[in-house]
């Protein structure tokens, strides 16, 4: 078993108080991991400025390559951990053991995480509009504009010194989003979830292995409280969580709040007779990573033929059974959480007694499947005659979809909030509401899987508006020294 | 785990426990006495199928009662839970919850200012000198706590200063998940302390909960000031759960060596369970023991309220209150912990590791001042 401490600016500390991270099948305590407590983490804080003064002596394409170097660690090196060490392998398996994602997938989240740290310049380019990067480490520049072309200045003023993230347990690929901090000369501090304290240990070590300063990252296990202390002492951070955390941090300028994301297709008129063509792309929307992460898909919907829609996706994704994590072929990660996967089974049960709901998946066997310490939930796909029914815009944590009926004229206004939206059409009407409809973050016109994301575009906001504000500077050249 | 008394302790705690089945038999006889008895009791014992005048001869006898039901505390009248011997004596009502609904009362005449005059022996005097003056950084309004460390504090001499604090709004504001209004409410609270300490009052001790230690100490700190600094050498801290990394934390990084803190664990209902200050020696350990025979804490199997768990086994917090002005028999806390054996100081059960019970953790809203 590895004890794993708390990380006080890379300085590591061990508490008193330690948690067990257990596996999910065996039972076996993999790790302890030491709890901090809120009055650390508010203390901590006192140095905060410090870990962007100490990247900022570092350039910013120094750094690019300082994490591209880490992506490869990462992927690829025994790296330490705690007090022991930790293999590529050992880390997919301990991932897989804790969060109940089978290893290939954490093995496949691996990959996205290097390949971003590996693009990352393209990346930064991207997210800044083709900035110069070190404005943002001299918090101005000078730009041509205008014709002829004159110099302008231009000025981004870093909003905080480190962001704060409240990571989730059950969605490993959300990672990649924090990746691109550390090259902005932003510190991090992580509060890992409870079950998954494997990658932002393991990728902390690998910057660390790569020649990023320890005191640019500190990371604080811990429980609410803690979280709560991250959001209350960065002044920018991210937080993962359901529904409530998002409404809870609507509207709050310091913190950016990652909920479900009601992702859905939408078939217009003029495809909709020809949804055969279409049920690929969305089986995969709704199956890839189990189901789990924001960008799958949990809504299609479509004027008429929803039955025979439904049908179809369910005939294809239906059968798909738990199997061992280790299975390559395993598709559906395990509930490691007792009851959460009884709870949403019950709730799905309840909804489908409304009129017009109606499971198209009821036929490949029982929805929940209980194991000795875990349980699954098989695929589902419900088709609802219209939107009314309650279940019409739920989302769960699991290969879950309504396939809704609804008239082509009142879809955009009625699928409510939604992550990525894939509109299947070639309706010039339709593409410019899509388009102007604000309550659509990520919008892909044509038959593309929710789950394919273009990394060099931005994700619910851009990271580099979130950390960095444009504002008004001039100066005297005759004056100026920073 | 079994754990033995020393045969040198042995005599104390039998002792102890034969004072404290003394004391059962005097204060049931006390609160059942048909003419100048406690109303509620009195009411309460035509539904049992023992008289506890005769049945109850020691403390273990108290199990006839079964549990009490901490909602009978809610609404009036309230002096249905004061002997009638006692009526007309000056009556304070303290109140505890009340966030939402009618909170519990607990009504007292000299009740608190005897706990905390008995709290009080324990605090050493180097680090709590007589004729301090105090700075009482908790909830104000309705409660025992505020007026209780008041008169502490005058017993031993001083004169306390109090801040403005509700409870109440702070608990809306994590329900509500207004958190920047609670961090205002927060500082607005460490304002006036700040106001308090700047105003040349001499304050060397205080009491505060962690939450607001750590709030104080780290404005004090920002202002290039510390808690020793500031003249403080003694904290009674409560009022909230504390954890050994939390005192710890506490002593190696707010409080510096020349800082004393007292951890206590206790409620409206009963007095104030004292612990010596945790070190690290003893891994940061806080073992509380209450203030015997006039309340009693007991571990008790989470499934069998009637069975003391083994000492060092985790259990439930079994409160029982025995004084003159209150009987409070067998009342299940919303706290567990481990069960700690007799010491020379306090020859009777105490209890460490206090947390909330984990049946109700999910659900109860925690330190939250």
């Amino acid at each position: 078993m590895i004890t794993i401490p708390v990380l006080r600016w890379g300085e590591p500390y061990k508490s008193m108080d330690v948690d067990k991270v257990v596996h999910f099948a065996t039972g076996e305590v993999l790790a302890e991991t030491g709890r901090a407590n809120s009055g650390l983490v508010e203390r901590d804080m006192r140095h905060a400025q410090r870990a962007r003064d100490i990247l900022r002596e570092i350039p910013i394409p120094e750094l690019i390559k300082m994490v591209k170097k880490a992506g490869e660690l990462y992927a690829q090196a025994e790296l330490p951990l705690g007090d022991g060490t930790q293999t590529p392998k050992e880390f997919a398996r301990m991932q897989s053991a804790t969060t109940g994602l089978p290893e290939h997938m954490c093995e496949f989240n691996m990959k996205k995480n290097q390949f971003v740290l590996d693009n990352m310049e393209r990346i930064l380019d991207s997210l800044t509009r083709g900035l110069d990067l070190e404005i943002l480490s001299r918090g101005y520049g000078i730009e041509k504009r205008g014709h002829p072309p004159e110099d302008v200045p231009v000025s981004f003023q870093a909003q905080t010194p480190v962001l704060g993230m409240v990571l989730p347990s059950n969605s490993p690929g959300v990672h990649t989003l924090w990746l691109p901090i550390i090259p902005m000369q932003i510190g991090l501090v992580l509060k890992p979830g409870p079950q998954e304290p494997w990658t932002p240990y393991r990728m902390t070590q690998a910057f660390y292995e790569a020649g990023i300063p320890k005191q640019a990252i500190a990371i604080y296990p811990g429980l609410g409280d803690v979280g709560a202390a991250v959001l209350n002492s960065c002044p920018r951070s991210l937080i993962f969580g359901g529904t409530a955390t998002v409404e809870q941090y609507k509207g709050n300028p310091r913190v950016q709040a990652h909920g479900p994301g009601f992702s859905k297709i939408l078939i217009g008129d003029d495809q909709v007779d020809h949804w055969e063509k279409y049920v690929d792309i969305i089986a995969d929307s709704v199956l890839l990573n189990s189901g789990r992460g924001c960008i799958n898909c949990s809504g299609i919907w479509m004027s008429r033929n929803g039955r025979k829609l439904a049908e179809a996706v369910a005939e294809k994704i239906g059968p798909v059974e738990p199997l061992p994590p280790e299975d390559p072929k395993a598709a559906l990660a395990a509930f490691t959480v007792p009851g959460m996967a009884d709870n949403i089974s019950k709730a799905i049960d309840d909804d489908l007694k409304e009129n017009g709901v109606h499971d198209m998946t009821a036929r490949f066997g029982n929805r929940l499947v209980k194991k000795e310490r875990c349980d699954y939930l098989r695929p589902t796909v419900i088709y609802c005659e219209s939107p009314e029914p309650a279940i019409a815009k739920k989302e769960y944590m699991f290969p879950f979809c309504t396939v809704v009926e609804c008239p082509q004229e009142q879809m955009i206004e009625r699928i409510g909030p939604t992550l990525v939206c894939t509109l299947i059409s070639e309706d010039k009407k339709l593409q410019r509401a899509a388009a102007d409809a604000t309550h659509i973050d990520r919008l892909n016109i044509g038959p593309i899987p929710t789950i394919q994301l273009n990394w060099l575009q931005p994700h619910e906001g851009n990271i580099v508006d979130f950390l960095f504000r444009a504002r008004a500077f001039q100066f005297d050249k005759n004056m100026i020294k920073i | 785990m079994s754990t033995t008394i020393p045969a040198s302790l042995e005599a104390k705690v039998k002792e102890a426990r034969e004072k404290l089945d003394q004391h059962v038999r005097e204060i049931v006889a006390w609160h059942f006495d048909p003419e100048k008895g406690t109303p509620f009791w009195l009411e309460k014992a035509k539904t049992f199928d023992f008289d506890p005048l005769k049945d109850v001869k020691g403390f273990d006898d108290l199990k006839k009662f079964g549990l009490f039901e901490d909602d009978w505390l809610r609404g009036g009248p309230v002096r249905r839970w004061l002997p009638k011997a006692l009526h007309d004596k000056p009556i304070y009502v303290f109140e505890t919850g009340g966030t939402t609904g009618i909170p519990k009362s607990r009504v007292v005449v000299d009740d608190f200012r005897i706990d905390y005059e008995m709290f009080s022996e324990t605090l050493p005097e180097k680090y709590f000198p007589k004729g301090a003056n105090w700075l009482m950084l908790g909830p104000s309004g309705p409660r025992r706590l505020r007026l209780a460390v008041e008169h502490l504090c005058q017993t031993r001499g001083g004169i306390c200063f109090c801040v403005d604090l509700d409870p109440r709004w702070v608990v809306k504001l994590i329900k509500k998940g207004w958190m920047e209004h609670l961090k205002a409410y927060q500082d607005h609270v460490i304002d006036q302390a700040m106001t308090i300490l700047s105003a040349k009052h001499d304050i060397k001790c205080m009491f505060t909960t962690p939450k607001l230690l750590d709030a104080l100490a780290n404005r004090l700190e920002r202002e290039g000031s510390s808690i020793a600094k500031q003249g403080i050498t003694g904290i009674f801290c409560g009022g909230t759960e504390m954890t050994s990394q939390w005192i710890r934390f506490a002593i190696e990084e707010l409080l510096g060596p020349d800082v004393y803190i007292a951890p206590t664990y206790g409620n409206t209902l009963m007095g104030l369970a004292a612990a010596d200050m945790p070190t690290a020696e003893n891994n940061y350990k806080i073992t509380y023991y209450a203030p015997q025979p006039r309340a009693v804490v007991q571990v008790v199997d989470f499934d069998d309220p009637d069975k003391v768990v083994d000492y060092g086994q985790s259990g439930r917090v079994m409160l029982t209150t025995l004084t003159k002005e209150l009987f409070i028999p067998r009342f299940q806390e919303r706290d567990e912990g481990e069960r700690e054996p007799p010491c020379e100081k306090y020859p009777w059960d105490g209890v460490s590791g206090v947390r909330p019970f984990h049946g109700f953790a999910a659900t109860t809203t925690v330190g939250v001042y």
